[in-house]
């Protein structure tokens, strides 16, 4: 209530109610100021962590684009004279084969590997959550205990089996186990995404006339895209950054994917060319990053609410 | 259409808990038949067993000639109705509405026709480009409507369909589907209906027959009207009728001039009831008595019950008085005027229940006593 209305406003003449109004005013502007202060430290300190936690990375695109020689002179990230050298050079390699081709390689194995992931664990996780069928409490245990062994432990017999299927040096034994379910924590999660869906959408598809893979595929599948997408970018993710087992199983440098090639460029020169390793190594990384940040939105969008009402 | 039948229906679950008791049920052809009772009387594992969502562990559905135990749900010729509506959350309402069609691969032009059909009939026409997410409840309620109506299935079955929408639109949508019942019947393409639901209210306006249902077995069948006069035992008696039937236990004493005695006071019940009991001799009985059914005695006579006023709750046209008669509330519904021309200085009130309206039940086994001869 300001003055010009208050003479004329009967509920506001009393003197009593002027310094009441005044003191909530008072404190509402306090209070308003608290939040903006607030509001300030807490953005502050965020911006200072963020700054810490993405250091490296600005780090490193900065010295990608740096000489050589000013990699080592120079420890701010900002190059003095930017340069592409790092990344033409680098693409080259130093074998007769240029990055894109270690890029295919990768694509070849995160290919079959996500999509065969997508598919049987969704299979796999349907299987847990829907139907009751004899031993299912031990196979579930089971899947859990994988889940707990240490990869470590199953190196050496499935390298055993590997070389005696004759798969070595080739992509299989990077994709096929993922793509026959064997990643235990994609099963584990989806089923654990399907409990909470309720099951009456299932039961509409049913007395709609639908079967099970029709239900599966029509109603259960679509509402379970933000896991299935999580499930995927992680194994997108995991499968970029692996090293160790394109190490194992690959020997013929035409078959490296990209982690082992950026290693490659490490071995073979005597002088490192750092500026090139570092440019592969932001280029290792963008497809992850831009992956996800195109994902992101589906990440956190969950598309089963809304057709049940809590 | 076709007339669904239950045959010795039962329910046993994995741990031995018997949830079904032998049911036996007709549903006529284009009857509209409610199932209710109170919360775990197993009127929605019922509804599922029809519907083919649960397993059946003795006994037969039969939908029309055919045993349908076996028949996978689809192929059953239902159609139901969910409680959260079930809506297919990532799909339009269109294609919500068609998907038991595609299913069956009917050609898109047909398809697109039925749906046209069904959205006109519940005037949903304008909500069909949405997505469930973006309906209201109501609105949400009219779309699985239409999904089961668009299938034109043998049999409709609906499982607490209004419960989750408020009681103004609940009041509505009961009328909606009434009509959408009786226009279908009109069309000549009756539908028989099975609907669950615990609302007395909605099982005595909407049911052409209710089943009352209690732990697995069937209480009563009858029309409303009939299960509102005529229960035939405590449990219909106390669950039919709002507020509750007044239920007094007590000894019935001389039985062709019967006498209800009641903690010390005793109230002659006329020999027209005693005519109509099946009862051989005196007996501990409970006498039940609708809250309207009871009139207060003016002046002094000693006819009727004494009791105290503990309570009054005015209702606008007709005030609720609670009363207590020595030991035993009963409740009376009088009209607001006679509730003002009351004399209430002493806080007492004599209430005598109206003859033709009682019914005597025997206490140990609940069955009415006193049906023999009374008009439906």
């Amino acid at each position: 209530m300001d003055a010009r209305t208050t003479p004329s406003d009967p509920l506001f003449r009393d003197d009593d109610t002027q310094e009441m109004l005044a003191a909530s005013r008072a404190m509402a502007a306090r209070q308003l100021r608290n939040e903006r202060i607030s509001a300030i430290i807490r953005y502050a300190l965020l911006t200072a962590v963020g700054f810490v936690m993405l250091y490296p990375l600005i780090w490193l695109i900065g010295a990608s684009l740096k000489t050589n020689s000013e990699i080592f002179a120079n420890p701010g990230f900002i190059p003095d004279s930017p340069t592409f050298d790092g990344y033409v050079k680098g693409w080259q390699t130093s074998t007769p084969y240029t990055f894109a081709h270690f890029f295919w390689n990768t694509f070849l194995i995160i290919f079959p590997k996500t999509l065969g992931t997508a598919i049987s664990c969704t299979a796999v996780a349907y299987g847990f959550a829907r139907f009751d069928f004899p031993g299912k409490k031990i196979l579930f245990a089971s899947l859990i205990a994988t889940l707990l062994l240490p990869n470590v432990v199953t190196r050496i017999p499935q390298y055993l089996l590997f070389r005696d299927l004759g798969w070595l040096d080739s992509f299989m034994p990077l994709w096929v186990p993922s793509a026959l379910a064997g990643d235990a924590f994609f099963v584990f999660m989806l089923v654990q995404f399907l409990r909470a869906i309720p099951r009456d959408m299932e039961e509409a598809a049913r007395v709609d006339g639908a079967n099970s893979f029709q239900t599966l595929l029509f109603i259960v599948v679509p509402m379970l895209a933000p896991a299935l997408i999580s499930v995927c970018l992680f194994q997108f993710m995991w499968t970029m950054n692996d090293f160790l087992g394109p190490l194992i199983y690959i020997s013929s440098v035409d078959k490296y994917p990209v982690s082992l090639a950026l290693k490659l460029s490490i071995d073979t020169t005597e002088a490192f060319e750092w500026n090139r390793i570092l440019a592969m190594s932001v280029l290792a990384l963008a497809p992850a990053l831009i992956v996800f940040f195109l994902a992101q939105k589906y990440f956190i969008e969950g598309i089963s609410t809304g057709g049940v009402k809590g | 259409m076709a007339r669904l039948q239950l045959r010795n229906l039962e329910k046993v679950y994995g741990n031995q808990f018997k949830a079904v008791h032998g049911i036996n049920l007709d549903v006529e052809e284009g009857e509209f038949m409610v199932l209710v009772g109170p919360s775990g009387c197993a009127k929605s594992t019922t509804l599922r067993m029809i519907a083919g969502l649960e397993t059946i562990s003795g006994g037969e559905v039969r939908i029309g000639d055919r045993v349908v135990n076996d028949l996978a749900p689809g192929k059953r010729g239902i159609a139901m109705v969910f409680q959260n509506y079930a809506l297919y959350p990532h799909m339009k309402v269109r294609s919500n509405l068609s998907f038991g069609l595609r299913i069956q691969n009917m050609p898109k032009a047909e398809r697109e026709a039925a749906t046209q059909e069904v959205a006109r009939i519940l005037e949903i026409e304008e909500l069909l480009d949405r997505l469930p997410k973006q309906l209201s409840g109501g609105q949400a309620q009219r779309v699985a409507l239409g999904r089961a109506l668009i299938k034109k299935p043998e049999v409709f079955l609906f499982d607490e369909p209004l419960s989750n929408l408020d009681a103004k639109l609940r009041a509505s949508m009961r009328v909606r589907i009434i009509d959408l019942h009786r226009r279908l019947k009109q069309e000549g393409k009756p539908a028989t209906v099975v609907y669950v639901t615990h609302d007395q209210t909605e099982a005595m306006t909407m049911g052409d027959r209710i089943c009352v249902m209690k732990e697995g077995r069937i209480m009563q069948v009858a029309d409303p009207k009939a299960l509102y006069n005529r229960p035939a035992n405590l449990f219909v008696a106390g669950f039919i009728g709002s507020p509750e039937m007044n239920l007094m236990q007590g000894r019935l004493e001389d039985v062709s001039d019967p006498v209800f005695r009641i903690d010390g006071q005793a109230v002659a019940l006329g020999r027209e009831l005693g005519a109509r009991l099946t009862l051989g001799s005196a007996s501990d009985a409970t006498v039940g008595v609708r809250p309207q059914h009871f009139e207060v005695v003016r002046g002094d006579t000693d006819s009727g019950l004494n009791g105290r006023i503990s309570h009054v709750e005015f209702m606008g046209h007709e005030v609720y008085l609670h009363v207590d008669l020595g030991g035993v509330r009963v409740v009376a519904v009088v009209g607001a005027a006679e509730y003002e021309a009351l004399d209430r200085s002493s806080g007492q009130l004599r209430l005598r229940p109206n003859a033709a309206s009682i019914h005597v039940f025997d206490t140990a086994s609940g069955e009415n006593i006193s049906l023999s001869r009374l008009a439906a």
